[in-house]
């Protein structure tokens, strides 16, 4: 997980930069599921992962893909 | 080796809260703000559920087959976690939405030279 | 420069807060409050989810100020978007005939299990929020797969609005008639382990859900539009 977002950081392509951070959410849901909590794993697997990607994506196709 | 395996789950988490921080002082292109704010946000809920941990103990639901008197995880902190979960998403759309708006006034993303467009 | 300065700050504050973790044991009993919830819970409320009850009953007001915080982000979104000009309309392809037919058989499915999600909370884990978003995954769903189907911007705001009043109307005839504070539990708690028990529970876990779902799939749409 501690890879994963560190790799998020170096990332020039912002595209690669926010698959990573949704795999931290995965990993994190995970991690929610194993500290005996199912309310708070599915809430952030459901938001987390699968919303906040999407969000992510449009609004990076409005604007430019790559960073300076 | 007894004392990593024992706060695995608080160095991960501020590990999560450190590499944040750190996208959000060093990074200059405004997106990649954004994915740090998000990332630190997910590294504040990990640390508040593995606060109300209890070894040994079960999910706080009551099933239908009735079991011996096991100690229940705290339910309260979980709670908390779902409500931060959900304003995070608030957050960060309104976040992104400013951040389009940003992109088509001036042109770029590079805070640096929006820093220095200043009327 | 800047690297080296944060990364020296940052190594000061880890340093800091290390100190002060250390304190904290892992796994160990903390609280009273915990333990009052689950001893007494099942009783006072009717629930047999524990955090359902703590959201709903026990500390409600908060879950009345969450629901108005992702209602005062949909309208900034809304109101942030609205004066961009529009380029002129590129030609959209229309998506092949596989994809169209998936996207609508999976549509209906979706909607299901997102229902049953939010309508069975107290006595699962799951509830509100976590069956808003499922059902506005399904709304996602139809923005990718069958381009250029719109959903109708009034009838989800209409759906938003009378969720977030059925709540706030729930609390106050609970203040009116029986308790003394707002969000009384009124209704007769019933059986355990049975659909309707648990008092005004299922009721405003139904409108939390279809508030949160309609919200964030106008979020949603509010971003996508071709500009």
């Amino acid at each position: 997980m501690l890879a994963a977002a560190i790799s998020a950081s170096i990332f020039k392509d912002l595209m690669n930069a926010v698959i990573a951070s949704c795999l931290v959410s995965l990993i994190a849901a995970i991690l929610f599921f194993l500290l005996q909590a199912p309310d708070v794993a599915m809430a952030e697997a459901a938001i987390g992962a699968a919303l906040i990607t999407a969000v992510f994506v449009i609004a990076i196709r409005r604007t430019k893909r790559y960073e300076e | 080796m007894n004392f990593i395996h024992n706060y695995i789950y608080y160095i991960g988490a501020f590990g999560l809260v450190f590499i944040g921080i750190y996208i959000i002082l060093v990074k200059r292109n405004l997106i990649k703000v954004i994915i740090g704010l998000s990332i630190l946000d997910t590294g504040i809920n990990l640390f508040l559920i593995s606060i109300g941990y209890i070894s040994k103990g079960t999910a706080p639901i009551f099933s239908k087959i009735d079991m011996e008197n096991a100690p229940m995880v705290d339910p309260v902190p979980q709670a908390l976690v779902l409500t931060a979960i959900v304003i995070g998403v608030a957050v960060l759309a309104l976040a992104l939405s400013l951040a389009i708006r940003l992109y088509h006034h001036y042109g770029t993303l590079n805070l640096r030279k929006i820093k220095e467009q200043r009327w | 420069m800047r690297r080296i300065i944060s990364l020296i700050l940052l190594a000061v504050v880890a340093l800091g807060i290390a100190l002060c973790v250390i304190h904290i044991p892992f796994g160990a009993p903390k609280t009273k409050v915990g333990n009052y919830y689950i001893d007494k819970g099942r009783e006072q409320t009717g629930a047999t989810n524990i955090v359902t009850s703590v959201v709903v009953n026990y500390r409600g007001f908060d879950t009345l100020g969450e629901v108005t915080v992702l209602f005062v982000a949909a309208i900034g979104v809304s109101a942030v978007l609205a004066t961009l000009k529009k380029k002129f309309q590129k030609k959209i392809e229309p998506p092949s005939l596989v994809l169209n037919a998936g996207c609508r058989f999976l549509f209906p499915l979706i909607l299901f299990f997102g229902a049953y999600i939010f309508i069975h909370g107290h006595l699962t884990p799951g509830g509100g929020f976590q069956g808003g978003a499922i059902i506005a995954s399904a709304f996602l769903l139809t923005y990718l797969g069958c381009r250029g189907r719109r959903i109708s911007e009034s009838r989800s705001k209409l759906t938003e609005s009378l969720s977030g009043l059925v709540f706030v109307l729930v609390g106050l005839i609970g203040l009116a008639i029986g308790g003394h504070y707002f969000l009384y539990n009124f209704l007769p708690k019933g059986v355990l382990h049975s659909l309707l028990s648990a008092g005004i529970i299922p009721i405003i876990y139904i409108a939390i859900g279809f508030k949160v779902g309609s919200e964030i799939a106008g979020i949603i749409d509010k971003l996508v539009e071709e500009s």
